[in-house]
């Protein structure tokens, strides 16, 4: 009986308290586990996409490159086949066969070798005719589908490299979409971004710190309160209206410096980041400072520290944390912006050699190309390796500004 | 002539009235307490002499404040020049985030100061003074902040002795202290007394019995009397200061 009024008793109060504490902190693990999740999942989608580029050949669709029997070469690479259907490579030789000029063939040639009749009105004599015509030219290479390949033909098939990791980080031409085999050499969007991004960082993180100790050590309270909403609201400016900003004033202002053919240029990019950049700098720097204690500043001036001594003894490395941070968020506006940079770049996928020449940023690549290229295609798969590499550069650099902020805390 | 005078000083915070009419005169190496209830104007009549109280937003001082007879709000005084000859220890331990001996470098090396054996030496006897240097002489390259309260509010001292000023402001220096080190930093106190002109702020009555010379007691703003140490501790003019050291208020 005893028993039993012990069971029919109400929860106590500090149960149900418990039970709801349990609860709050499932609740919250579960959002941060999902949380952490989602960006997991980001991450591996984006580097499976990516990866995958690797298993593909360069040919364009499901072409074969044909070759005569006695031909010494067997092999191509994708570089190799564009030179020579550019006509830059003009003789086997220079491709590692013997000395003899070569032939090209495509199937817009396909007139002036056969006519109609000969052909057959479903193509059906094609695949022996064209055996037929390499292994009568020594000299030639033919390019097209694979369907069209003799079934016993005496011509040979080309072996052709797949896009390996070295050509694609290290090679130097971008012509994702070139025919019959592209040329997916990231290089010079990889340096494009880079140069932008370093420069843009080198103007802006000077001036946004000067900036900021201004505002947070220096500045009147009244100019303070005037200058911080101001610099708040530019960082809260769409990117488009920097792109325009640039376009119609820093673009001619550094052709005309210059005197350039044209303006769109690596610098306009750096410049136009890094004013995008410096209002994040100075709020995320100024708060860093502002957080110094006040005993700390105190401590100096009591001292007779002067007010400069006591910003650069004192209040900048209490605050090292807090300005890398803010370095950091600044050279990742830098890196990732898209539009502002693809609109005054000039968006040219060259190996930059000047920042007064156009250039082109991963970032802005992916933008302008993803619609164009077809999903899953080898351009598409590109694109996502271009997104692991701007990954692996931002995560790099974090990694890198702190490290180098702990050493100066540690210090 | 006194080392430190004020004459006649009003200061207002905004709209506050902190100090009213404060006239007092401090001789040379002796040790002055500031004593009265929380809040009313010991730290800022002791700011007034290193100008601490400048650094505040709409502080507004009136009257003249003397040290070694020139008027030290004066405009041909630098704040920085000041600031050196008049030291302060605050009423809590604040060691930069830096080594120890960084942290009683410092004052030399804003001073222009790279001599490094001169250095050296100074911090070595600085930290003597402080009753410090036995327990950190191993570690003075080890960050301040690893030290204890006591160990750290001693660090601050011979931080503010390194480079040699004639005036110490002390606002409550023991006021978190463990008997130990409050014993220490007495000790230390009235050693100083030989190089130094010291105001203390103290909320301790046996203490400021046992270190000053004379005593000052504020009351909202008030100087209310300014005495030797014994007569204010056995035999107070002012009915206020009496109830103030017998505990009656405050
Ligand atoms: N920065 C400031 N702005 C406005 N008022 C202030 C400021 N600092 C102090 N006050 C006011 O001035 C009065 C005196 O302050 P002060 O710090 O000098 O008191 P105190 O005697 O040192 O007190 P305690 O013993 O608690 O340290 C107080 O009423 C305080 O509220
Ligand atoms: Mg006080």
């Amino acid at each position: 009986m005893r028993l039993l009024l012990v069971l029919v008793k109400p929860l106590p109060l500090t149960v149900i308290k418990k039970i709801l504490n349990k609860t709050i902190e499932g609740v919250l693990m579960l959002s941060s586990t999902i949380t952490t999740l989602t960006v997991l999942l980001i991450v591996l989608f984006l580097f499976k996409e990516g990866v995958s580029v690797f298993k593909e050949s360069p040919l364009d669709g499901d072409n074969v490159i044909v070759l005569n029997n006695q031909n010494d070469v067997n092999h191509l690479s994708a570089a190799d086949i564009k030179k020579i259907f550019d006509q830059e490579t003009t003789n086997w030789k220079l491709v590692g066969g013997a000395n003899d000029s070569i032939l090209l063939f495509t199937f817009n040639d396909l007139s002036n070798y056969f006519s109609e009749e000969e052909l057959g009105p479903e193509f059906e004599y094609l695949p022996h005719k064209m055996d037929s015509l390499i292994e009568a030219n020594p000299g030639m290479i033919a390019v097209f589908s694979k369907k069209y390949l003799d079934k016993n033909h005496k011509s040979k098939v080309a072996t052709i490299d797949n896009i390996s990791p070295k050509t694609f980080l290290l090679g130097k031409e971008w012509f994702p979409t070139a025919n019959p085999a592209v040329q997916l050499g990231v290089l010079p969007l990889i340096l494009g971004t880079l140069y932008v991004s370093i420069v843009a960082i080198l103007i802006a993180l000077p001036i946004g710190l000067a900036t900021a100790i201004y505002i947070a050590e220096v500045a009147h309270p009244k100019i303070r309160a005037i200058y911080k909403p101001v610099i708040e609201l530019l960082a809260g400016i769409p990117s488009v209206v920097y792109g325009f900003f640039g376009l119609i004033v820093i673009v001619p202002l550094i052709q005309k410096i210059f005197d350039l053919p044209v303006g769109e240029s690596g610098l306009a990019g750096a410049i136009v980041l890094a004013i995008m950049a410096l209002p994040t700098i100075i709020t995320v720097t100024e708060d860093a400072l502002r957080n110094t204690p006040r005993a700390m500043k105190e401590a100096s001036l009591a001292l007779g520290a002067t007010q400069w001594q006591t910003i650069y003894k004192v209040v900048i490395p209490y605050s090292a944390s807090g300005i890398s941070a803010a370095a950091i968020l600044g050279i990742g506006r830098a890196i990732g912006e898209t539009m502002a940079v693809l609109m005054v770049t000039g968006n040219a996928a060259v190996m930059p050699h000047s920042l007064l020449e156009p250039l082109r940023t991963i970032p802005a690549t992916i933008a302008a190309e993803l619609g164009e290229a077809p999903a899953n295609g080898i351009h598409y798969k590109a694109l996502f390796g271009l997104g692991c590499i701007l990954f692996i550069i931002t995560m790099v650099i974090n990694i890198w500004v702190e490290t180098i902020s702990k050493r100066r805390v540690n210090r | 002539m006194y080392k430190i005078e004020s004459k006649n000083v009003n200061l207002h915070y905004g709209s506050f009235h902190a100090l009213k009419g404060i006239n007092m005169a401090i001789e040379k190496n002796t040790v002055t307490a500031l004593i009265g209830p929380s809040g009313c104007g010991k730290s800022t009549f002791l700011r007034l002499f290193n100008r601490m109280n400048d650094l505040i937003d709409g502080v507004k001082i009136e009257g003249e404040c003397l040290i070694d007879g020139k008027d030290i709000y004066s405009k041909s005084i630098k704040i920085d020049d000041l600031r050196k000859r008049v030291g302060m220890v605050f009423q809590k331990p604040n060691p930069f985030p830096k080594s120890v001996f960084e942290n009683v470098a410092y004052g030399l090396r804003v001073n222009g100061i790279t001599h490094k054996n001169f250095i050296e030496e100074r911090v070595e006897v600085c930290l003597k003074q402080a009753a410090l240097w036995d327990e950190v002489k191993d570690k003075l390259k080890k960050s301040a902040m690893a030290l204890s309260g006591g160990q750290q509010q001693r660090l601050c001292i011979a931080r503010a002795l390194a480079i040699e000023p004639s005036v110490l402001l002390m606002d409550e220096p023991a006021s978190a202290l463990d008997p130990i080190s409050t014993a220490k930093i007495e000790e230390l106190i009235y050693d100083l007394k030989n190089l130094y002109t010291i105001i203390i702020v103290t909320h301790n009555m046996q203490q400021a019995g046992r270190v000053s010379d004379s005593t000052a007691f504020f009351y909202l703003g008030e100087l209310v009397e300014f005495d030797s140490t014994k007569k204010i501790f056995t035999n107070p003019t002012d009915v206020r200061t009496q109830n103030y050291i017998t505990g009656r208020f405050g």
